[in-house]
């Protein structure tokens, strides 16, 4: 037994918990064929270390500790409810033969990690809505507890905890199998998992500096997810293109907002508040992208336009033409009238204002863009520097009363009543 | 939250066998997979000193037999709590034996720092 001394018993435990949760559930869920009561049973655990290891230390294998409790509840469970009778004979002669064994199972690499991606493909199984996925795989795979994700997406905990309850019925109901999917079905599968981690990380992105710490800290628990999976699939391009895209995303957090919490804008940014180590972690993992797959897909497509903009040391050597010719492919791989916006922008730099406002005002009536603030502020910053001035100041005004964060409302009015 | 753990005492020669070898290669292996690790290496035992004095810099080749907190290896790692860490170099100890070493959290610019 190791004494606890500086660090308190239950950050021990909730610290063990973090690092171990996805391993013991997954292992779980394959013994005992179903994500809700594994997930119950390693809970069960969870409560016995929270009670025992402040009297006892932490053992010396925590996870093989965890395990092995579980494992016990299971065999219980299993004895005294009857609704697990049909599966009594299967997972109880697996259980009781030790055909099973708790440390194997806790210490093999292969097993758990193949146990891990099978959990991370059924808690973003598309029989459930996107909300669900977000709380089962921050629950699951992170290891969050529902009122830590409760605080991250501002919804009352019970909200989070009847998501859970309910995500967890619809796959048993849907008798979703523990396994990593094969064939056509993989693709669309894996789609799923990436766009969970994603919205984590957008969700957290857009947290001001001053919302609770939780929030901000969805980005770090997706950039934790999506390296994990990135390691489990390492033959597919696009999450390593994810991973790389949120790591340069997130090099620029501590420049994206001034000391008052107003956001800067890119080419506004402090390049020195850049983290170097997150833009090396992000063209690392684009150069994996590509030694993959030729063909880059949209998630490395918009990895590769961030690692133009973290490659250039001003804002004045931004390679414009060349990330303009990015999102043409972006445009083409994955349309949208964002990317389209986003296009126009580049053109413009690229190529001139007159350009980027040939290929905005081809979207411009695209019912999606039509009550963003995006639009006509674009417009604007285009038409500004076209000389026409009355339209630009029209268009800032417009885009002012679009956007719903107040300092930036304040610079696009700044700029409507400009001279 | 990042965290500078470094090794500044190892048991009696520092070498591994090769058992204990495989084993940290396998922990640092899963580590850099799981996202943890950011960056790793030990420290060449004959360093530097460089000092600055009034305007002028000296160099002095080492080593420094005075140095009792030499540093020989390090590890930066990527972390959700404290607890992390610490869980973390638990088992780092668990496989590399006896030995010493320190944590730091570290601070990038923007951040809170404490003072004193």
């Amino acid at each position: 037994m190791r004494p606890v001394t500086e660090v308190s018993a239950e950050g021990a435990v909730e610290a063990v918990w973090r690092l171990e949760a996805a391993r013991i559930v997954g292992a779980l869920t394959r013994l005992v064929r179903d994500v809700g009561l594994a997930e119950e049973l390693a809970q069960d655990a969870l409560v016995l270390a929270l009670e025992q290891w402040p009297q006892t230390g932490v053992p010396d294998n925590p996870g093989a500790w965890l395990m092995t409790v579980a494992r016990r509840r299971a065999v219980d469970r299993i004895r005294r409810d009857r609704r697990y009778a049909d599966r009594l004979t299967e997972i109880g002669h697996r259980l009781e033969t030790g055909a099973e064994d708790a440390y194997t199972t806790v210490l093999d690499p292969e097993r758990i990690e193949d146990d891990v991606l099978r959990l991370m493909f059924v808690a973003c199984h598309p029989v459930l809505p996107e909300q669900a996925r977000v709380a089962l795989t921050l629950r699951l795979v992170g290891g969050l507890t529902t009122g830590e994700i409760a605080r991250a997406f501002l919804v009352p905990e019970a909200t989070v905890a009847q998501r859970i309850v309910r995500a967890k019925k619809a796959l048993s109901e849907a008798d979703v199998p523990f396994e990593v999917p094969s064939g056509a079905d993989r693709a669309a599968r894996l789609g799923s998992v990436l766009a969970v981690v994603y919205l984590i990380f957008n969700e957290g992105y857009a947290a001001s500096s001053g919302d609770d710490w939780m929030r901000a800290d969805l980005c770090r628990e997706a950039l934790r997810l999506g390296r994990l999976l990135a390691g489990l699939v390492p033959g597919e391009a696009e999450a390593h293109g994810l991973v790389a895209l949120m790591e340069l995303q997130a090099s620029r957090t501590r420049a994206r907002t001034d000391d008052d919490g107003a956001p800067v804008p890119l080419p506004e940014q402090n390049r020195g508040r850049w983290d170097r180590l997150l833009i090396r972690r992000g063209l690392a993992a684009l150069l994996r992208a590509r030694e993959v797959q030729d063909a880059p897909g949209p998630y490395v497509l918009q990895a590769a336009i961030a690692a133009t903009h973290a490659a250039a040391r001003t804002a004045a050597d931004t390679d414009w033409a060349g990330i303009a010719a990015l999102y043409a492919l972006l445009a083409r791989t994955a349309p949208s009238p964002i990317v389209e916006l986003n296009r126009a922008v580049a053109v413009g730099m690229a190529a001139g204002p007159a350009a980027g406002l040939a290929v905005l005002d081809a979207v411009a009536d695209d019912p999606a863009l039509r009550d963003r603030h995006l639009l006509p502020s674009v417009r604007g910053d285009l038409l500004a520097r076209l000389g026409r001035d009355d339209e630009a100041r029209a268009e800032f005004a417009r885009a002012a009363e679009r956007t719903a964060n107040a300092a930036e409302r304040r610079a696009l009015l700044a700029r409507a009543a400009a001279p | 939250m990042r965290y500078l753990m470094m090794t500044t005492e190892t048991g009696d020669t520092g070498e591994w066998n090769p058992e204990q070898a495989a084993a940290m290669g396998a922990f640092i292996e899963e580590l850099t997979r799981s996202g943890a690790l950011l960056a790793t290496g030990g420290l060449d035992p004959h360093p530097k000193r460089i000092a600055s004095k009034d305007g002028k810099v000296t160099v002095t080749d080492g080593p420094f037999a005075e140095a009792k907190e030499q540093v020989v290896g390090f590890a930066l790692i990527d972390v959700r709590t404290e607890e992390e860490a610490v869980e973390l170099s638990r088992r780092f100890w668990a496989v590399a034996g006896d030995g010493a070493g320190v944590i730091h959290r570290v601070f990038s610019p923007g951040d809170d720092m404490p003072t004193g």
